[in-house]
Order: C-alpha cells, then structure tokens, then sequence
C-alpha cells in the first residue's frame, strides 16, 4: 500500500544477476554438486537404515521359524480296558488324573521292538515331552468309549528330539560295504567280524582326528604354560602328556583304536540292527548294540553298513541312542510335523516345546486395554481443556512444559513411582494387569495429550469461528466441530502412544510383571505378564529351543506393533479431511 | 502495516449530525485494545434497518475489528479489549447479563473465506437450528434448510445432493451456502467479513445480488474493500481510517460529495 508521503525520485541503482562471467557458472556448478551430495547423503542414510531393517527381520524370523513348528510322533497307542476303575468309567476328572507314563512306554516299545533295560526304557520315554499324552487325555475325557480300544494319536516330542529334527542333531554319513561281517551276538557287546579290512578307511580317519584333538590340546597346553593362574603349569603339564598319548596312537596306524565320545561316532548297521562301535580295528570292531539284530547270521556285501554321525557325542544334546531311535522312527514314517499350535494356545513353561505366548499376549491385552480406557479419555479431556478453554497464563505454562517432560522421563522411573504408590502405599496386587496398565498410562498421558493438543491445533479456527458465528457455545463448537475433525489426529497419536507402551519393559520390571506365570490371566488383577517381558525371560533361559522361542516371541510382538501402526495410518487416510 | 499517525492531521471522531431513524445498532464511543495497540477509535455510528451498510477503508484502519465488535467475536481473543457502547433494539450488547451465545444466533456472520463445515450441504444449514431447538420436527427442519438454501439462492443447483460434502462446491457456492447457514437461524443482522474477496466476478456478481435482495429482512453491514462493490450493495457507507470512523452517511453522497478530503482521497484511489 501506499501513502500520502512523497518519496524522492532517485534512480535505485540496479544490480543484475551475473549469469555469464566463469565465476558465476562455477558458482551454478558448485550448487548443483551441493544439491546432488545432498541427496546423496540421504539416499545413503535410508539405504543403510534398509539394509539393517533387512538384516534385523531376516534374522528374527529365519530364527524363529523352528518355533512354528513342533515335531511329534504318531503312533498306536493301544488303551487297556481296566485304564481306569469300570465305575470311573465315564467321569473325565479320574479320565484325566489317570497315569498315562505306562501307556506311552507300551506305545513307544511296541513302535520299536527289543529295547530292553531300564536304561534304553528311560531314553525312549524322554524323547517325548511330559506334554505327549495332553492330546490322549482330552480325546479319553471327550470319548470315553475308546478306552479299550487302540488309537492312533500324535505323541509331541521332547524340546532335545524336536530339535534334532529341526537339524540341530548331527549329520549322516553312510557307507556301504564291499565284503561279508559276521555279528557275534544280537544285543548286548558283540564284535563283528568282516572280510578283508573293511573298517580301515574308518580306523584312518580316527587316526586323522585324534592327531587334531591333539593338536587342539598342546594349542591349550601352551596357552595354560603362559597363564600366571594357580595350576596352569600343572594343568599345562597334563595336557602335554594326553598330546603326546593322542600322537601316539595317532601315528601307530595300524592299532585297534577305543573311540570316545570326543570323536565321531560310529555305528554298524546290520541286521536290521544297529551297533555302536566302541573299539575299531581293521578288520573286526567291538561295539554296543542300539538297537537289536534280528539274526547273528552273516550279512551279505552291501546289506550292511558303516554309519557315521559327524557330530561327536561330547558336542550334542543329545545321545547316540537317541539319534538312532530318532531315525528309525523317521524311517518308519513316524514322526509328523505340525503347526505349533500350542505356542498360542498354552501359557509359559519351563519345557520349551510346552511353553506358549497365550499368558502373555492375554496380559498384554489386558494391561494395554486399562491404558487405554484410562489414557484416551483423560488425555483427550486434558488436551481439550489446556488447547480450548484453559486460561493462557503463567500457570498452564508451568503445566505445558511439565507435560511436555514427562514425556520425556525414563520409563523406569514410572515403574518405580508405580512401585511406590500403586503397590505399596495403594496395596494394589503384584504382578497385576492393572497396576501394569496404570503405569503404563502415567506412560502414555504426555504422548496421547501432546499429540491431541497438536491435532486440535490443527484444524483451522475459521471451522470454530463458523460454528461461534451461528450461535453455537465455545463447547459445543468443540466438540460438534473441532474434536471431530481433531480425531483422525488424536488416535494416530493414542495408537502410536499405545504402540510405545506395547514394547514397554522396564517400568513392568519393577511392578513384578517379570515373574514366571504359567496360567492365563483371566481378569486384570490376576497374575500376569506382557509380551516384551516374556521374550526378555525366555532369552535369559539356558534351553537350546528357547531361542528359536524368543525370536517367534519377537515376531508376534513385531506383528502387533505392525498391525497397531498399521490401524494409526488406515485411520488417518480414512478419516482425514480436507478444507 | 507499517503507517502511524505522523504526518495526518488527527482526524476528529465523526459525530452523526442526525441519529438515523430506526436505528438497529447503535454504537458510542467503542474503542478497542490488542494488548498495546489501539485499533479502533471513539467510533460514533447508527446503522440502520432493512437496509444494507458498508464499511470502506484502507487495510489494517479496523472495519474488521470494528465489525466483529457488533457480534462480540473478539471475546475469543485473548488480549482483546473493548469499551464503549454498542446497543442492538436498544439493549447493551457487552451487558454482563447477557448472553453471548444468543447474541450471535441474533446477529449472523458471513466471514472473508467461504468457511463450511466440512459436513453435508443438509448438516451445514441444520446445524444452526438444531442447537438452537427451531426445528419440532424432522419436516420442520428440512423446511428451515429448504427456505435457507432458496433464499441464499443456492436451493436449485444443490437439491439433488444435499447429502454431499459442503467442501465439494465451488467457491461461490460456498459463499452462499455459509450465508444460507448465517440465515436458517433466522438473525436480524447479518455481518459480512469482505465475502466477496476469494470470488471471481461471476460469483461476486450472485452475492451482490443476493445482498440486495436479503436487505428487504435484514439488517446487513459488509465491509468492503471493494468501493464499487460498496457503491453498488449498500444505502449507507462508513469510511473508516487508522481506527478512527472519519465520514458516515448516505452511500451516494460519500461517494459524490464527500464531506473529508480523506474520504476523496480515498475513493479516488489517491491512497489505498
């Protein structure tokens, strides 16, 4: 605009813009090569924070894949008639309370013919999990008819078995034979004789092992020498002189040689049996039987073999009976691999292949559901009333920034406070979804209001202004104008929000949400824990398939938070308004 | 706005030289603070019923500020304060007794933006009646909006969707949809913020129209920045400058024989 003053005339001096002279287009190029580093950079940072996110996913769910899935042998398990007292007959608590150890000892002997002694007995039963017969005792519990009866019914194997299954057993080598072998015997120590020196390939590749252990051990003896701890020069010492023995019969080829568990084991198969070798020579060996011949006749050229598990014992779970019971029930066709289905539908347990994320998911939706039915109200309440209606003064400043930093306080400080007032000066009950859910909304509060007072923020006064103009209260054009426009906002907010406590852990810890809860909470004062507290207990545990347990535990809490944050955008591109 | 006072002869407050009959507003001695700043000046001025008013003046000389006073819409800024008297049907508008909230279903506004609410063409006309309990009925209701909508001449071109989003039409349509929501709740005054300043010609020329016609009910004062737009919509005009009101009276005589050498300087685009 202009005004009534008169301006002196004086020609402006005029400076054009240098687009020519070498100077300027260096100085173009020069903001072109700024601009393409520029984007360079970027491009970088986005590609290296992909690659992470690729490799981080990749190697959470390739590690929890085993998890999905449990292995199971399905066999015939034969019920007697007098399982349980006739007049018990039709009651499913005595159906249910009745020992099915026997039942399942029968089965697996019946599957595996001529396992004797207590202590093969005890290995077949410990391949299965102590869960094995769950799926019996339902079924006999539902349908007591079939007792009497036999029944084809999955027996789930034990965390050891399913794992070995799943290849963390050994590898299998197999070699078949050119000459004739004579067994002594058909259980029991036995020694198989053979024609020609069929075992010598077998006896120098031992030789060849042995000189590595000792080699391993004079690495280690040198070590312990250059220790400065009590008994390193003694331990030392010891070590050379098992080097030295191992040498020995390392260069002495043609020895018999007694295999240990250090070295891969050996096995003849033969007869439909399968012997353990315990000492090798050349032409003859002495070894265990596993599993028993059918015949002590001899075995013609190549219906017999040499078979190796490449794996020493010493460095394996699990034994080399279990490997050869394993493997006769796969070649038997037995063993089934399934859905883990239990790992959703059973609550933790200190056996890997029975333990579950139903307690956990079930306490984290609990405890997330009294977040959210405390948050949403009182933090939209809030943010309306500090955006809308709260005088603008030095107090509700105060206020302001004080949310603002509490959205910014470490979590586990509102454990503690939580710790302080809900459990010991409330007496509100350990462990408890509620208590859980209420620290976790002192948690989400700052968020839910600083995301809501933004929202409200956003939508433009001339919306309130049409609303006043018309007659409509200061309340009423809130909340019939501005709240909803404001509430695609205010719930991406409260979802990101809950998202945030989802992953919480920490202020849990300090409410006792980290104890071992087998049962599924039924009610928010029950016993719980949540998600993120589940794969930190599991990832602590010692067990070889809790690891693939704590990895699938991550994944499904990666799927809620996926689907969570997935809601937030669906909501704000379907609820979002232009104007 | 970067003008002071330097350099103008202190304007004297404009004092009617006869009230205006039937005088429907009646404002005497407002002024109006923003925290330090004094927007409007001792104004002095009789708007009449039935007939239309329009507020001239360069940007920033407070005819907004002055406008908004009449349905107390500055309430909703913070630092602003406002003294003086301002009377609707003789009764004192910033009385503490009454009641803002049935003062603005009295007195409708009509803002510079087309500001629908982002709900259907129905919703927005209803929404009025519907806090204020006019309507008994569903039939009622729809007759209101139906009225509303013909009388803001808006009815023939949006009774097929009536359900549709009020953001959907265009600017003009807009326009008249927020006057046709200023009118269902039936005011005795409409205030008009410059509502003609988004719209093309054509849209400018419907409103103008409309302004014209809905004199015969109402009581309308538009501020303008448009001195043929005033020249054509209204019967009185008020020539407002750095908050003070220096010249007030018949439109045709404002613009053919100004009493103040401002107001000439100003019509004749001298300054502006």
């Amino acid at each position: 605009m202009t005004d009534t003053i008169t301006h002196t005339t004086a020609a402006p001096i005029r400076r054009r813009v240098d687009t020519t002279s070498p100077e300027a287009q260096a100085g173009v190029r020069r903001r072109y090569r700024a601009e393409a580093r520029f984007k360079s950079y970027g491009l970088l940072a986005i590609l290296t924070a992909a690659v992470f996110l690729a490799v981080l996913l990749i190697d959470v769910v390739t590690k929890s894949l085993p998890a999905f899935t449990t292995n199971s042998l399905q066999l015939d398990v034969a019920i007697p008639a007098d399982f349980v007292p006739a007049d018990q007959k039709y009651n499913p608590a005595a159906i249910r309370s009745a020992d099915y150890l026997p039942l399942m000892r029968e089965a697996l002997k019946t599957a595996i013919p001529g396992i004797q002694g207590r202590g093969p007995e005890r290995t077949l039963i410990r391949l299965l999990s102590t869960g094995a017969p769950d799926g019996i005792r339902e079924r006999l519990a539902a349908d007591p008819s079939l007792i009497g009866t036999t029944i084809k019914a999955p027996l789930l194997l034990s965390d050891d078995a399913d794992l070995y299954f799943k290849g963390a057993g050994t590898a299998i080598t197999t070699r078949a034979t050119r000459g004739t072998a004579t067994p002594s015997d058909t259980t029991g120590t036995i020694t198989i004789t053979a024609s020609g020196n069929e075992f010598s390939e077998n006896l120098v590749t031992v030789k060849l092992a042995l000189a590595e252990l000792a080699r391993a051990a004079i690495t280690e003896a040198d070590r312990a020498a250059r220790s400065t701890a009590s008994g390193a020069a003694e331990r030392a010492a010891d070590l050379r002189k098992q080097a030295d023995e191992l040498l020995a019969h390392a260069k002495d080829a043609a020895s018999a040689e007694l295999l240990d568990s250090r070295l891969p084991s050996l096995l003849v198969a033969i007869n439909g049996g399968l012997v353990k070798i315990t000492q090798l020579a050349a032409d003859r060996i002495e070894g265990e039987v596993l599993l028993p011949l059918s015949s002590a006749s001899e075995a013609k050229p190549g219906d017999w073999r040499v078979v190796t598990y490449t794996t020493p014992e010493s460095a394996r779970k699990i034994n080399d009976l279990e490997v050869a019971l394993l493997e006769r029930f796969k070649t038997n066709g037995q063993v089934e691999r399934a859905f883990n289905w239990r790992f959703f539908t059973s609550g933790d347990s200190r056996e890997p292949e029975l333990a579950g994320l139903r307690g956990a998911i079930t306490g984290t939706a609990l405890t997330l559901l009294v977040t959210l039915i405390l948050c949403l109200p009182i933090g939209v309440a809030a943010a309306i009333y500090l955006e809308e209606f709260a005088p603008k003064n030095w107090f509700t400043d105060i206020i302001e920034v004080n949310i603002n930093n509490l959205a910014a306080v470490p979590s586990i400080v509102f454990g503690l406070l939580g710790l302080a007032m809900f459990l010991n000066f409330f007496g509100l009950p350990r462990s408890a979804p509620l208590v859980g859910g209420l620290v976790l909304a002192l948690l989400v509060l700052p968020t839910i209001i600083i995301a809501s007072r933004a929202a409200l923020k956003a939508v433009p006064p001339s919306i309130k202004e049409a609303a006043l103009g018309v007659g409509a209260s200061h309340q009423q054009a809130v909340f019939h104008h501005v709240l909803p426009l404001a509430m695609p906002g205010i719930m991406t907010g409260t979802i990101i929000g809950m998202a945030h406590a989802l992953g919480e852990t920490a202020p849990l810890l300090m409410i006792g949400m980290v104890a071992f809860i087998v049962d599924v909470p039924t009610g928010i004062t029950d016993a719980a824990t949540v998600l993120p507290v589940q794969i930190y207990l599991w990832s602590d545990l010692p067990e070889l398939a809790f690891q693939a347990k704590t990895a699938a535990a991550i994944v499904v809490l990666l799927v809620f938070l996926f689907v969570m944050n997935g809601t937030a955008i669906w909501l704000r591109k379907r609820f979002e308004r232009r104007w | 706005m970067d003008m002071t006072t330097q350099g103008i002869p202190t304007a004297q407050p404009y004092v009617p030289a006869k009230p205006a009959t039937a005088a429907k507003v009646v404002a005497r001695n407002v002024n109006v603070h923003y925290g330090e700043k004094h927007a409007i000046k001792d104004v002095n001025v009789d708007v009449p019923d039935q007939a239309v008013m329009a507020f001239i003046g360069p940007s920033g000389c407070g005819k907004s500020t002055f406008l908004r006073c009449i349905n107390r819409m500055n309430d909703t800024i913070p630092i602003c304060r406002v003294s003086g008297k301002i009377e609707i049907d003789s009764r004192d508008i910033y009385d503490p007794s009454l009641d803002v909230v049935q003062l603005r279903a009295r007195v409708g506004m009509v803002f510079q933006k087309p500001n629908p609410f982002p709900k259907s063409i129905y919703e927005n006309v209803a929404y009025g009646p519907r806090i204020h309990g006019l309507a008994k009925s569903k039939t009622d209701l729809d007759e209101i909006v139906t009225m509303s909508l013909q009388k803001a001449g808006l009815f023939n071109e949006v009774k097929d969707r009536l359900n549709d989003s009020g953001t959907g039409l265009s600017g003009g349509q807009q326009q008249r949809l927020c006057i046709a929501r200023a009118i269902a709740v039936s005011p005795d005054i409409i205030l008009m913020d410059e509502p003609c300043s988004a719209l093309d010609p054509i849209a400018t020329a419907r409103i103008e129209e409309l302004i014209d016609e809905l004199r015969s009910n109402f009581c309308i004062i538009i501020v303008t920045h448009s001195m043929q737009q005033a020249a054509r919509v209204s019967q009185r005009t008020a020539f407002f400058h750095l908050g003070v009101l220096v010249e007030e009276g018949e439109t045709e005589a404002i613009f053919t024989n100004p009493r103040e050498e401002r107001t000439r300087d100003y019509i004749t685009g001298r300054f502006g």
